[in-house]
């Protein structure tokens, strides 16, 4: 019972991980239709910037309280990747609005590429250290349970970033120029949304968001290296899709159930007689069986679509 | 003679490359190993563009069709060629056989798998979709993976000592095949129910199209020739690997199909030959190389966004091909 | 209709081959080229670089000293990209473009067998420096190796466990790597034959991060000892993980461990957890010490594993040149077969009959955030 309840844990918070770098993919998304296969390379430039950051600002920052300098590197990671994405959306992807997706997506793939292998030229193939930016401590529950502060503090800083996105597109007049561009670009433009900007805005927001997550998860799993965003982006991918594409608490949802039953089958697989290694198929066959019930994810709307 | 003209350039593209094959023991083996991966890419874009340009289901899965056929392939050599060679002679049409019963039985797995994907693709749009296909191809991925080391598909170092039977002839020959069985499909009457699902499927359904029986079509056809051709990339590289599958395999191919714009055979072929030389031509920049592809895929999308030699190249007035 | 297509595809068909080979000019050369195939970028990038780095500090050695048989040698290194098929290509670029007289590569067995039967074909000889799985040599008589190999690193552990008086142990096999899984599967044969259980076998991936749904199941069954014959970027995690969950069973492992990053990722968590591996730095050998300082000097950190074999397979293939008294693929091989007592960085090379490298191996421990020295192991 212990052992499944640490399970339990141990999938909830790389649930929460996941959870967070599905809900840039699933904002895009919503707001522009197309899947931003850069958003794992961004994450990747998220966890260096923390690096690298530490690195130079770490001296000054050192008097003060942890919580303090992890906050000056938040923060700053974010708005630089921020930057980054606005600058990505405005040299490769705005060319290319009104062309078919696919074109998009293919652009996508190369700006993908292009980050990654950038990235190993200059910070270099090999995977660096991360700093601890969080003081590591044992924080022990009941009986034998092991939660780390850094889980706990990644799992506070996933829920504040999510509630504070939830109030950004419900509550605020940029979310709704959001929702309204995602129903309808043509429509919004005419009801006065400067279509660009809210466009712009998205892809901060996404980037910011995957600037967070990157350097959340290097605090988690203490190494960086250029290739570290494709796997944690391609679960990401499928935790949006899984929860509905587009929606925000879905790709939370989404995100948790993958964590967990990735964990449970990683933990129990060899107790029934599988191999352990089908952990890594579970996501994709958990996403197949879903979508074969319901064909647009567990959150998602149904579109009909009119001729 | 006009009725024929297809099935003429096919017989003559056959004789050609088997010409040519008597040849290509003269020919750098570099050079032939470039020609032969351009044969084998342009029948994966081929097939791929069946699925995603001419019917517009975004499949995302084809390198774990091609996984399945190379897989298939090597396995009907490595376990039964000696016995197929007894049966059929050693001679070199001995040996013909012998490879054409591999590849066609790596088509056939490879189909049986398009069909399985095929058929949730009837509920799935766009997006979901391809992700479906993906995560197909890395569910096949992993399977192999975890295979027992010792056992018939050789676990995560994969199988080795594949005989290399892949000759011009048989890449050129199959790129053939698939080439006229693609375009003479999409040519002929019942053919343009693909491109009817592709334009509106909507549409199309309340004409009557049996819109399923196309989709799943596409996707058994497209699975067949991608498992020949990952039969014939086998036989070329004589090793073979779960990771030499993986999702990024699909992308190059989805790059060579919308490269070379979507729906049109003649761009995706183009495409598919361009990037296997471009590819040998980026070798001298090491380090930049990725990065300069990368850029140049960027740019080619942003100035020629309908691809190489898009479709609409070689439509008549009148008339939508 | 497909005549019309045809003709429409002729020029730029016709023209993009043409282009292309009249791309391919050769220079004369009066060196001694040499290839290397090696993964200088992708995701198994750090080792392919490490190989590189040793070949090209050899290659510089031998011509500082005047080069061989009179003629400075010239390396050609080509990138596989870290993709499978690609190592193929490259191998048939070099072999039959440039016409190299001898093959350096690669690390991973996978990428070795697409090589091998390409040399094979060509009789020009090939030294793979770190492939471990024994298929890759078993291709044909061109193909030598200077590591040793699977079975004999899995029993050299599965021994030293027994020795620690670990009796039942728990192991973690990285699925998508043939090297662990052959490690595993020696390590387990030698170790339950031999009055050890194993508890409990979980799996991972390479490129995954977080290990706790298998280290708790570990905990769970209570164990002695952890076997994780992986690479050294998912093992600091592992360990990392391991001690997080309140596990303290040392674990130890293969040379995939030999990194400076794998103590610098993993810290305390490593402490007194073992490896085996194919030299030490701290061996007070004059050869070996010279080779540390001159790679210091060279890149401000110590050699790893990889850089030694990169080193010892060009510096053993140079050597067999010289005996031979020429390059010829048929005579290099003859002398390469041969070899025996080759004192090489990673210890006395002797080929034996399979064309496997015979040599012995150091178990290393971590103390102090230092790797130290334990003991020798020999075949």
């Amino acid at each position: 019972m212990e052992q499944f309840l640490q399970q339990l844990l141990n999938g909830l918070f790389l649930g929460s991980i996941y959870a967070l770098i599905a809900l840039g993919y699933t904002m895009v998304y919503g707001v522009l239709r197309f899947i931003n296969f850069a958003h794992g390379d961004v994450f990747m430039l998220g966890a260096f910037s923390g690096l690298y950051l530490n690195k130079w600002l770490g001296p000054a920052l050192a008097p003060f309280h942890w919580s303090l300098s992890l906050t000056v590197i938040l923060v700053l990671s974010m708005a630089l990747c921020a930057a980054l994405g606005i600058l990505i959306e405005f040299l490769a992807y705005r060319p290319l609005r009104n062309r078919p997706r696919l074109n998009v997506l293919i652009t996508a793939i190369g700006v993908s590429l292009l980050i990654e292998y950038t990235g190993q030229l200059v910070f270099g193939a090999t995977q660096q250290p991360f700093p601890a930016l969080i003081p590591a401590d044992n924080i022990a529950l009941t009986g034998n349970l092991a939660v780390t502060n850094t889980q706990m503090i990644v799992f506070v800083t996933v829920v504040v970033l999510l509630v504070a996105l939830r109030y950004i597109v419900m509550s605020t007049r940029m979310g709704l120029a959001m929702r309204a561009l995602s129903l309808n670009p043509t429509a919004s433009a005419l009801m006065g949304v400067n279509n660009s900007v809210v466009i712009s805005f998205t892809f901060g927001l996404g980037s910011a968001l995957a600037a967070a997550g990157g350097i959340l998860y290097a605090s988690l799993y203490p190494s960086v290296e250029p290739f570290m965003g494709i796997i944690p982006g391609l679960k990401a991918f499928i935790a949006a899709v899984l929860g509905g594409i587009g929606n925000i608490p879905g790709a939370a949802l989404g995100g948790l159930i993958i964590g967990v039953t990735e964990t449970l089958v990683g933990g129990y697989s060899s107790a029934i007689g599988l191999p352990t290694g089908y952990k890594d198929g579970v996501a994709f066959v958990i996403l197949i069986l879903i979508l074969l019930f319901k064909p647009s994810g567990l959150l998602g709307k149904t579109e009909r679509e009119k001729v | 003679m006009k009725r024929y003209q297809a099935q003429i350039a096919l017989l003559a593209a056959l004789l050609i490359s088997f010409m040519v094959s008597q040849f290509s023991g003269r020919m750098n083996d570099y050079y032939l190993d470039i020609v032969l991966t351009a044969g084998i890419s342009v029948i994966l874009a081929v097939s791929l563009n069946l699925v995603n340009g001419h019917t517009g289901q975004f499949s995302l899965g084809h390198a774990g069709f091609m996984a399945v056929g190379a897989y298939g392939a090597a396995v009907v050599s490595l376990q039964l060629g000696p016995q197929l060679a007894t049966i059929l002679g050693s001679s070199g049409t001995g040996e013909g056989v012998a490879f054409l019963i591999a590849l066609v039985t790596g088509g056939l797995a490879a189909a049986l798998c398009g069909w399985i994907v095929g058929v949730p693709s009837l509920r799935l749009r766009g997006d979901y979709l391809a992700i479906v296909t993906l995560g197909f191809n890395e569910i096949i991925r992993v399977v192999l993976q975890n295979t027992t080391p010792d056992g018939v598909f050789g676990g995560a170092l994969g199988l080795g000592g594949i005989p290399a039977s892949t000759s011009i002839f048989w890449a050129f020959g199959a790129a053939a095949i698939c080439i006229y069985v693609v375009t003479t499909m999409i040519g002929s009457t019942w053919g343009r129910g693909f491109l009817a699902v592709r334009d509106d499927e909507i549409a199309a359904g309340s004409m009557g199209i049996n819109t399923t029986r196309y989709k799943v079509t596409a996707f058994v056809v497209g699975a067949f020739f991608a498992g020949v051709g990952g039969g014939l990339y086998a036989h070329q590289k004589g090793a073979i690997n779960p990771e030499g599958f993986n999702f990024l395999k699909s992308v190059d191919v989805v790059v060579m199909v919308i490269l070379g714009g979507m729906g049109s055979t003649v761009g995706v072929i183009l495409a598919a030959i361009v990037l296997t030389v471009l590819n040998e031509y980026l070798r001298d920049f090491e380090q930049y190389r990725m990065i300069i592809f990368s850029l140049l895929l960027i740019v080619m999308m942003i100035v020629r966004p309908q691809g190489l030699l898009p479709a609409t190249l070689f439509q008549k007035k009148g008339r939508t091909a | 209709m497909l005549d019309r297509l045809l003709s429409r595809a002729a020029l730029p068909l016709s023209l993009s081959f043409a282009l292309f080979l009249t791309g391919c000019g050769k220079e004369a050369s009066t060196d001694i080229v040499i290839g290397e195939v090696a993964s200088l970028t992708g995701g198994t990038a750090a080792w392919g670089k490490a190989q590189n780095e040793g070949v090209k500090m050899a290659v510089e050695e031998i011509n500082a000293a005047g080069g061989i048989l009179g003629k400075k040698v010239k390396l050609i290194t080509e990138d596989d990209q870290s993709k499978n098929g690609e190592a193929a290509t490259v191998t048939k670029k070099l072999v039959s473009r440039e016409n190299v007289v001898a093959l350096i590569g690669e690390i991973a067995s996978s990428k070795s067998l697409e090589m091998a039967p390409i040399c094979q074909k060509a009789s020009v000889p090939m030294i793979s420096p770190g492939s471990t799985n024994p298929k890759v040599t078993e291709v044909g008589d061109f193909i030598f190796r200077v590591c040793f190999i699977d079975p004999f690193q899995g029993t050299v552990m599965a021994k030293f466990a027994l020795s620690k008086g670990w009796k039942k142990m728990a192991v973690m096999t990285d699925v998508k790597q043939d090297y662990s899984v052959g490690l595993t599967q020696f390590f387990k044969e030698h170790f339950t034959k031999n009055g050890g259980t194993l508890a409990v076998e979980q799996s991972f991936s390479t490129g995954d991060k977080d290990f706790k749904a298998q280290l708790t199941a570990i905990k769970a069954a209570g164990v002695d000892a952890i076997f994780v014959p992986g690479y050294y970027a998912e093992v600091g995690l592992i360990a990392s993980q391991a001690r997080e969950l309140g596990i303290n069973a040392p674990m130890c492992g293969g040379d995939g461990w030999d990194d400076a990053s794998l103590i610098q990722v993993a810290g305390k968590a490593v402490e007194g957890c073992y490896f085996s591996n194919h030299f030490s730095t701290e061996d007070k050998s004059e050869a070996i010490q010279g080779f540390v300082k001159k790679y210091q000097s060279l890149k401000n950190e110590n050699p790893s594993t990889f850089v030694a074999l990169g080193y010892d397979s060009t510096m053993l293939l140079f050597d067999a040149m010289k005996k031979a008294g020429s390059t010829d693929g048929k005579a290099v091989r003859d002398v390469l077969a041969r070899t025996k007592d080759f004192p090489g960085i990673t210890g006395n090379i002797t080929l034996d009959e399979k064309r496997n490298a015979t040599k012995s191996a150091v178990i290393l421990t971590i103390k102090d955030g230092q790797i130290v020295y334990v003991e020798t192991v020999k075949p």
